[in-house]
């Protein structure tokens, strides 16, 4: 997936500014940036779910359908009455459609994503009663159904803990073990640093993009930290386009 | 017993055809109220409910009291009003409800003055409260033809419409026509609110849809469950209604709103799921 000097604008103000370069078919790379900077900005763009202020997003042979996308866990409605198995089983969405029916395969595959997770026996538990960690790995388990190339995550890891973050990661070791290309936005470094080979850092403009040894270096985070810092209202127009 | 509770079925045709009307309005209604409440919309069909009755008004002093007129009447009103709510919501920084609220109370007057123009205060009762226990056969039609059409296409969008309430990333994610489904939805329950004015009165018709709503959610805990419930919920208020308002010769709408309150009071306090009743057997339970 190549993005060609993009331009991105979150209500109208500039969310990220002339982003260029590639997630290789197979990558697996952190979004790293301090908040606001349009980490998920980005991942709705990729996604589709909005159109570039300017630039190209060139998605090179990936389809909207082989994408799948992990909301921030705060976007999800939490209260709604649904249990875990039903949820998981959207993941089938792009083989069942809007209308289709599910049939007894994607029931029986949605249980085994289910135990993949760790969450067998919670099958008929609404997501109410779930604990953050326990939706994060029913999402994962969704996510596990849509069996999608490119994988988008916002903050997976949030709310979450250290023993379902550790469970979380292996199963996207997994994922990258199988080829597919994963982007994740995460805020702990040490994580990133451990877990993630690529990372892309930015700060409403790409700081850095490569090797996260490199990209993250102490240099290029106090760059970052210093360009949020002198972002403000005031100056909303896009410098560089002037 | 059983001739208190029968007998006014029985012995009159009016009390039939109510009953009828009440049956396919709980089935239409009752499902979208429990979509409004997880949407949390429960103000917005408040708010278009009341933006029905100019529309209604303009169809009645257009054509008189004709059930042609002053659905079509309704319905438009219904839509434009939802429509632009919507759109001022989006455009400027007030909040949805805020803008719903603004309009609705705009159309309110609106709707009185103009049937006050030329109808009698009969009139205007007639539209605020319906006529229940005078339903013809073009308003029963109407009712069920509308209830027909909100269950075929509530079971064809529901999947779309469950999973942009829950998770709307994910529909647009998955390419899902979430703005569509939110209008065709909408749609649903302007079309609802105008076949119930017929029976309930714009003023009351709301409380069928909302009140049964409200109430299912303390007795499921799925959708396809609470939309059940509230269906029939809706209709046990109908009944109970229309009972007490025969033997006690009292106005059948507020009746059946105030038996739809009762069921809601009932639920708040003993539902099986998170009711006061619950929550208390459930502190008990821990702490032994």
């Amino acid at each position: 997936m190549r993005l060609h000097d993009l331009t991105l604008t979150y209500r109208r103000h500039p969310a990220v500014h002339h982003l260029s370069g590639r997630f290789a078919p197979g990558s697996l790379t952190a979004l790293v940036g301090p908040n606001g900077a349009g980490k998920s900005t980005l991942l709705k763009a990729i996604m589709g779910a909005m159109r570039p202020h300017s630039g190209r997003l060139e998605l090179e042979g990936i389809g909207r359908q082989d994408i799948a996308y992990l909301p921030q866990i705060a976007e999800l409605d939490r209260s709604f009455p649904i249990n875990v198995l039903d949820l998981v089983a959207l993941g089938a969405w792009r083989r069942v459609g809007m209308f289709g029916r599910l049939a007894g395969s994607h029931v029986e595959q949605a249980r085994e994503a289910i135990a993949a997770v760790g969450l067998a026996g919670f099958e008929r538990r609404v997501i109410g009663t779930l604990s953050g960690g326990q939706l994060q790995r029913a999402l994962f388990a969704r996510m596990l159904l849509q069996d999608a190339r490119l994988l988008l995550l916002d903050e997976p890891f949030a709310a979450v803990d250290a023993r379902t973050t550790r469970d979380l990661l292996a199963l996207i070791a997994r994922w990258h073990g199988e080829g597919r290309t994963i982007v994740a936005v995460l805020h702990d470094l040490e994580l990133v640093r451990a877990h993630f080979p690529e990372a892309l850092l930015i700060a409403r403009e790409p700081v850095a993009w490569g090797a996260t040894a490199s990209a993250l270096s102490p240099a290029n985070l106090l760059a970052a930290r210093r360009m949020s810092e002198a972002w403000d209202e005031a100056a909303l127009p896009c410098a560089q386009a002037a | 017993m059983l001739d208190l509770l029968a007998g006014p079925f029985l012995d009159y045709g009016f009390m039939r055809r109510a009953l009828v009307g009440c049956l396919a309005l709980s089935l239409g209604a009752c499902p979208l109220g429990v979509l409004l409440v997880l949407r949390r919309m429960s103000l917005v069909g408040d708010a278009m409910a009341h933006a029905i009755l100019p529309g209604a008004a303009i169809g009645f002093l257009v054509a008189g009291l004709s059930i042609v007129a002053m659905t079509i009447g309704g319905v438009v009103t219904g839509l434009t009003v939802a429509l632009l709510a919507g759109l001022v919501s989006r455009l400027t920084p007030l909040r949805e409800d805020a803008s719903f609220a603004a309009f609705y109370l705009v159309s309110l007057g609106l709707g009185v003055l103009l049937v006050s123009v030329r109808g009698s205060s009969v009139d205007l009762l007639h539209v605020l409260f319906g006529t229940v226990l005078a339903l013809d056969n073009a308003a029963l039609f109407l009712i069920a033809a509308i209830a027909s059409v909100t269950m075929l296409t509530l079971a064809l969008i529901h999947r779309a419409l469950i999973v942009e309430c829950l998770d709307p990333g994910f529909l647009r994610a998955v390419g899902g026509h979430g703005m569509l489904v939110h209008m065709l939805f909408l749609a649903l329950v302007v079309l609802n609110l105008v076949g119930g004015f017929h029976a309930l009165g714009t003023l009351m018709v709301v409380g069928i849809m909302m009140l049964p709503a409200a109430s299912a959610r303390f007795w499921s805990e799925n959708v396809a469950g609470q939309m059940a419930i509230a269906s029939l919920l809706g209709f046990a208020a109908c009944v109970t209604g229309l009972l007490f308002s025969y033997h006690h010769s009292l106005p059948a709408s507020p009746a059946i709103i105030l038996a739809a309150g009762a069921i809601y009071g009932a639920s708040v306090l003993l539902g099986r799921h998170g009711s006061l009743l619950a929550s208390a057997l459930r502190l008990r339970h821990l702490q032994h």
